[in-house]
């Protein structure tokens, strides 16, 4: 059989059985062997007790986005697999390893035709002092998928080295044991020969890649309030800021650290926050009050299933509407989303340069798959987006904050600067800053406010625009890794799909798109929201030049590449 | 360090800015102004180096009267903005003006923490126990029975206690000012912004609008008949047995302040990605 370009595993085990760390374990040992993967968690709210699985895709390019199939399943237990649901495929090719005492089969596996090899997990994790039966379960997977014993046990340091020398031990024992038996068992997927690396991988998370992003970007304040799915954003930055000369602060809620990222930029600090849903909600008003004072800060949201509590572990696209409109009154700020694991790097840093360069709020509407999703990449590129904010010099005479200057970007005054003196405010202000409620100062403030995003050149980065099709297919955020896979199999069938996908969701670019779309003749828009938020954003701000078809659905599972496909193909 | 050092020698009217305050005339707050300017000249500060932030409300409309930089921002979150600023900014002297509704309603959440976190910086409440801004509601200090067209015939509910709370949460400096005593009010401010971590001064300043009955406190209020404490045990007693009307500073704790390392970076940036690196 021929080798696979790509090969997808699932770990299952209730919470506590370790199938998480026997997944990310496994990420480590292929990406270290030179593939690429994508290693994303599927698990309940609660902390024990609940499902989990490890959902691993390994490949010899980049992947963004899980398979529509599993390979190879290898299951500790099935005691609270029923909840999985559908989010775990299994067809008549996967090859599914049971422990015989992790309980009955799950429907979703006697009804796929896959077969099962039944290994004894837990018995054989018994004969090894201090064994688990993740670890047999290791060595399982790792020799099923071709790797020799050394590749397999060589992240065993820097995996588990925190747990004491014993637990190393009796996990390498236990390694050992699960790749002995599985000598015999046939496995027809193979990996193909990795393709060497130029610029050298990281394995990161996109949160990882959040954080050290908004860094690059400039960023040295942060103020942290915990919410899943963003905490680990948060996280990163409390040691790596005060490394590096900035801090983090806790604060007593999102309001508290909205108010605190201004104040702090206020006082010439680049400043983000990271949150969730919940927590944009409650940070609103004062982003508000960072648009209108024109006080550079960044938000990062990644995004969870909505409205309320929603689905906190769960991933969706539906702030959408709430980062672009979520504003009271006319408030024009920037808005942006990163489309892969690595790109929140990017993204994220770029946001933080448009921020500080625009001198206003930008809001970074990643989302839970690829925020904690764990990802073996090619280094990102180093670029040059740096915070450039426009600082005032040699004040003399009446500074005026907010003078009516040519591309709507003023001089900004910082606290210490002798004559710059300026009360910084909510409230429709003068050009020097002072309240009013006149119609002229109205009027040109808000001229001011929204000239400086329209007559900004943003360059290629708004959007990944590929290839050359008259169908055109627009998505946005972590789908965009399942789009281009869904294009990707389109051009196999002999259709050439044309992928768009903005990076800058605002100011609006109907130039831009206009351009992009020139010649098309279907246009697929799809997102991952059940009310379709994204083709009434496009609706509403493009002129869309050909016949128009959504496919959107809520979360919580993501939208695969096969959807997709199915929806590029249902459409003749 | 030099042992001599030189100061320009300051005025209060160069910490005034050209604006004409927008309150009713005969509000206590444009005492309060006048003790924030003496109190600065006083302490002889660069006006560039001093930040007055604020919420809303009337009060909340001082930083732009002074000629400071000044912040105007969200009703209530005052305190999370100067907090922000303050640890990233500790050169700078952080002054917060606030009010009864701003202060200890919508902001209330934010006190508790500002006096436990004890960031070097002093909190300025101008309590006139109503709503003035809209016109005439009851605020978290307002009388029970005190009758306002929101709430006929008084709230029924029993007033905040902001010095009791500021001394559980961890304040660093309490005192209680009246703003018809301008000097006294800036002497109080000036130690309350030399004294290390987290000062509460609460200034009883009347709303003749919509309280002409607080034109009478100027006959009530009385310097604290007791010398201030560093005692917390002391201060408790103390300011539980309060009527709400005895002057001065109250208590003056030796916590130290909250101020996280700041500084220039220790490595290079490159290395934070060497985590990352297979």
């Amino acid at each position: 059989m021929a080798a696979s370009p790509s090969i997808s595993i699932a770990v299952i085990g209730s919470g506590g059985a370790g199938a998480l760390t026997t997944g990310n374990f496994l990420l480590e040992v292929a990406s270290s062997a030179g593939w690429h993967g994508l290693f994303t968690r599927t698990l309940g709210p609660q902390i024990r007790g609940g499902e989990a699985a490890g959902l691993l895709r390994l490949a010899v390019h980049p992947v963004d986005c899980l398979p529509d199939q599993f390979d190879l399943i290898i299951s500790i237990d099935w005691l609270n697999a029923h909840r999985f649901g559908n989010e775990i495929k299994v067809g008549p090719q996967t090859l599914v390893i049971s422990d015989p005492r992790g309980g009955k089969l799950p429907p979703l596996v006697t009804e796929s035709g896959s077969r099962v090899v039944e290994i004894a997990m837990k018995e054989i994790a018994k004969s090894i002092p201090g064994g688990r039966a993740n670890m047999i379960a290791l060595g399982i997977a790792g020799r099923l998928l071709g790797f020799t014993i050394e590749q397999v046990l060589a992240p065993i340091e820097k995996q588990l080295g925190d747990k004491g020398a014993a637990a190393v031990e009796a996990s390498r024992a236990g390694i050992n044991a699960g790749f002995e038996v599985a000598a015999g068992i046939r496995f027809e997927a193979q990996l193909a020969t990795p393709v060497p690396s130029h610029a050298g991988r990281w394995l990161l998370s996109g949160n990882d890649a959040t954080a050290l992003g908004a860094i690059r970007g400039g960023v040295r304040f942060a103020a942290a309030y915990p919410i899943t799915p963003a905490t680990e954003i948060l996280e990163w930055l409390s040691p790596n800021l005060s490394k590096i000369g900035g801090i983090l602060l806790q604060a007593e809620d999102e309001l508290a650290a909205i108010n605190m990222i201004i104040g702090s930029s206020y006082g010439g600090t680049p400043a983000l926050t990271a949150t969730s849903g919940p927590g944009l909600s409650l940070m609103i008003e004062a982003i508000g009050l960072a648009t209108a004072a024109e006080i550079p800060i960044v938000i990062v949201d990644v995004m969870r299933g909505g409205p309320s509590t929603g689905i906190p572990t769960k991933s969706e696209q539906t702030d959408l509407n709430i980062a672009i409109y979520g504003l009271h009154g006319d408030a024009p700020h920037l808005v942006l989303a990163p489309q892969s694991v690595g790109d929140c790097l990017f993204t994220t840093q770029w946001a933080t340069y448009l921020a500080e360069s625009l001198q206003t709020p930008a809001i970074v509407l990643s989302d839970q798959f690829m925020g904690q999703a764990r990802a073996a990449i090619e280094r990102p590129a180093d670029v040059a987006f740096i915070g450039a904010r426009t600082i005032a010099a040699n004040i003399a005479g009446a500074y005026k904050r907010y003078a009516l200057a040519p591309g709507g970007v003023s001089a900004m005054a910082i606290p210490g600067m002798p004559g710059g003196q300026y009360t910084a405010d909510g409230l429709t202000h003068s050009e020097r800053g002072v309240p009013t409620s006149g119609a002229g100062d109205h009027l040109a403030q808000l001229d001011k406010r929204r000239d400086k995003l329209d007559r900004f050149n943003f360059g290629d980065h708004w959007a990944s625009i590929e290839g050359a099709g008259d169908l055109a297919l627009i998505t946005w955020g972590s789908l965009t890794g399942a789009a281009r896979e869904a294009a990707g199999r389109a051009a196999a069938d002999g259709l050439d799909v044309r992928l768009i996908a903005p990076r800058l969701l605002a100011p609006v670019q109907p130039e831009r798109l206009a351009a992009a779309l020139e010649g098309v003749k279907r246009i697929l828009v799809v997102e991952q929201t059940h009310s379709g938020q994204f083709l009434r954003y496009l609706r509403a701000h493009y002129d869309l030049p050909a016949p128009v078809r959504a496919f959107h659905r809520p979360g919580p599972l993501q939208i695969t590449a096969g959807e997709i496909h199915r929806a590029i193909r249902d459409w003749r | 360090m030099s042992s001599v050092t030189t100061r320009l020698a300051r005025k209060p009217a160069d910490y005034k800015s050209d604006l004409n305050p927008i309150w009713c005339p005969g509000c206590g707050d444009y005492h309060v102004l006048m003790s924030f300017t003496r109190a600065f000249a006083q302490l002889g500060l660069p006006p560039e180096m001093i930040a007055v932030v604020s919420g809303i409300g009337c009060s909340s409309r001082i930083p732009a009267y002074t000629n400071c930089y000044g912040f105007h921002g969200v009703h209530g979150r005052s305190l999370a903005l100067a907090a922000g600023l303050k640890v990233t900014r500790p050169d700078l002297t952080v002054v917060v003006a606030s009010g009864d509704g701003d202060g200890y309603s919508i902001g209330g959440n934010h006190f508790l923490h500002a006096c436990r976190r004890n960031i070097d910086m002093t909190y300025v409440v101008m309590d006139n126990r109503i709503y003035g801004m809209t016109k005439g509601q009851p605020s978290p200090t307002t009388e029970p029975e005190f009758d306002t067209a929101l709430t006929p015939g008084g709230t029924g509910v029993r007033p905040f206690h902001p010095l009791v709370v500021a001394l559980a949460s961890g304040a660093n400096f309490i005192a209680r000012c009246f703003s018809g005593e301008p000097n006294e009010t800036a002497d109080v401010l000036a130690e309350a912004i030399k004294h290390p971590g987290f000062s509460f001064v609460e200034i009883l300043s009347p709303c003749v609008t919509f309280r002409p009955d607080e034109r009478e406190w100027k006959n009530v209020v009385r310097p604290a008949s007791v010398a201030e404490t560093n005692d917390q045990g002391k201060a408790a007693r103390r300011l539980m047995t309060d009527d709400g009307f005895n002057l001065g500073i109250l208590y003056r704790g030796n916590r130290p302040p909250f101020q996280p390392a700041l500084g220039v970076s220790k490595i290079d940036l490159s290395q934070l990605e060497n985590e990352f690196e297979l």
